[in-house]
């Protein structure tokens, strides 16, 4: 069962038991939405089943095909930034004609999966933690409990499926889409044609770089799914407690995505 | 049917149920009344193990609710239906859909037949013709209602209401009473009811307990409930206008 009891604590009457409280339950959580992705994982399975398909395939869609316009914008601002502020001091040097690959690389190793992953953790991880949460206050929750339906099988795993499938995707997509933008800064204000652009970027690109990227993009796939599902699993206190569930689900999946980020990186590129 | 045996429980420092001991039997009507806050929704959830005892045990049949797990608490929560305070609708499902969901994700049947017995129980609730509705487009009882057809959609032989008539008005706070007891006679099953209505409770209640300080001060029919001289029972009765049966009777047309 996903309901829980409240769990209520005498009051703390210094700053260690305070200190060593928050210890516990933070590693209790951790803990916690492990166990879940572990159980959402071994329902993976089932995605096929007539039960669970029709879900799955409402989840791509919410979470691919609803989030291109957000992640089109956000790939390709970032994309021309990078070829604009890179571009500009590299002209000092007479080396403009190297943003193709400065911003190829860059968007495959770290920006396509690091902008997907803050876009997705914010507009998809928050809307999944605030659903999870008015259904949990709401008592669904606890009635898919006593039904016998497993929540992690029919709300968690589809969720689960949609995110690892559509991380890896809407990174290749940003990943074009920045390498675009950033032709597109080349070409209209550093003076770099397309084809020196695009020569010069796919040259030096590795498929190494491409497959880290997209690696990291599933992490943050899982890391959202599991924050955002852990928090409104645990959500109490009404539409506050949502509130603070939604919150909790950004800010830790951005932390998160940032110190997974860099373990990745540190781990592929020793 | 279903037995607490010596159950404590406690939120912090606030003792909510002190050593609490008592039956439900087969085929009644038990209905437990308080003021809010004082463990009537607390001592319902122990039953379908959302909440488990600090001491004691809860059992329904011969299976420790309290102490089940995996598969056995499957089975016994499988002879449950609960009817929760909002209903507890999936809000991306319509009515029909909703009441089908226990069918279709608990058990294998032809989607004909999930549908067929879907609309029988929303027919058995008094609503036929609005099973492509949305939870949000209908009214809180006819919510209410939606939830007693998913709840009684698997055939099950206890029914829990959780404040059956909280937020509605006394029209259909009647409607939902006679709409309990007629599932009890209908279907045969143990219905287990929370409220704070003494006029519900009065009026579908085989046995009435009233939860006060964490234990029961009166679990009794509602004619010797009415008659007793118990403070706390009597407050109640008094705050709720009610001086003998009859009145109740009188208010429901009996």
């Amino acid at each position: 069962m996903i309901t829980r009891e409240p769990q209520i604590f005498d009051e703390p009457t210094n700053v260690f038991q305070t200190a060593g409280r928050r210890l516990i339950l933070a590693c209790q959580g951790t803990g916690r939405a492990l166990m879940m992705l572990l159980g959402a994982a071994v329902q993976t399975p089932f995605m096929f089943s007539r039960k669970n398909r029709q879900d799955v395939s409402q989840q791509l869609y919410q979470v691919g095909i609803k989030s291109l316009g957000v992640v089109s914008v956000v790939a390709l601002f970032t994309g021309m930034i990078l070829a604009l502020q890179v571009g500009l001091e590299l002209r000092r040097y007479g080396q403009e004609t190297n943003i193709g690959m400065l911003v190829c690389i860059s968007m495959l190793r770290e920006m396509g999966p690091f902008m997907t992953g803050l876009v997705i953790a914010a507009s998809v991880g928050s809307a999944i933690a605030a659903q999870m949460g008015t259904m949990t206050v709401g008592e669904e929750i606890a009635a898919l409990d006593v039904m016998s339906i497993n929540p992690l099988r029919y709300l968690m795993m589809p969720r689960l499926v949609a995110l690892a499938i559509m991380m890896p995707l809407l990174t290749v997509y940003t990943n074009l889409l920045g390498i675009l933008g950033g032709a597109m800064v080349g070409a209209s204000q550093l003076g770099i044609s397309w084809e020196a652009y695009f020569d010069n970027a796919f040259r030096y690109a590795e498929n190494k770089d491409l497959y880290v990227g997209l690696f990291k993009a599933f992490l943050f796939g899982l890391i959202i799914v599991t924050v955002a599902c852990y928090q409104g699993f645990t959500a109490s206190e009404g539409a506050v407690g949502v509130g603070r569930a939604t919150r909790r689900t950004v800010i830790v999946s951005f932390l998160l995505i940032l110190i997974v980020g860099y373990f990745v990186t540190r781990l592929f590129y020793q | 049917m279903i037995r607490f045996e010596q159950v404590s429980k406690r939120f912090g420092a606030k003792v909510v149920l002190r050593e609490i001991d008592y039956e439900i039997h087969r085929g009644e009507t038990f209905v437990i009344v308080g003021t809010s806050g004082v463990g009537k929704s607390v001592s319902l959830r122990h039953m379908i193990r959302l909440l488990t005892p600090d001491s004691g045990r809860v059992w329904v049949g011969d299976d420790c609710v309290s102490e089940a797990s995996g598969k056995q608490l499957e089975r016994i929560l499988g002879r449950f239906g609960v009817l929760f305070q909002g209903a507890a609708l999936l809000q991306w499902l319509n009515v029909e859909d909703n009441v089908c969901l226990p069918l279709r994700q608990t058990m294998n049947l032809p989607d004909e037949e999930v549908r067929a017995r879907a609309t029988e129980k929303l027919a058995l609730v008094g609503l036929e013709g609005v099973g492509d509705k949305m939870p949000a487009d209908i009214s809180g009882g006819m919510r209410k209602r939606v939830g007693l057809a998913r709840a009684i959609v698997t055939q099950p032989e206890i029914i829990l209401y959780d404040e059956p008539t909280s937020g509605l008005d006394p029209v259909i706070s009647r409607q939902i009473d006679l709409l309990i007891d007629s599932l009890r006679k209908q279907l045969q099953v143990t219905s287990v009811v929370v409220t704070h209505d003494l006029y519900s409770a009065l009026s579908i209640g085989t046995r009435v307990a009233m939860l006060h300080d964490g234990q029961f001060a009166v679990c009794a029919s509602p004619e010797e409930f009415v008659a007793s001289e118990h403070p706390v029972v009597r407050d109640f009765l008094q705050a709720q206008g009610i001086a003998h049966l009859d009145d109740v009777r009188k208010a429901f047309g009996k």
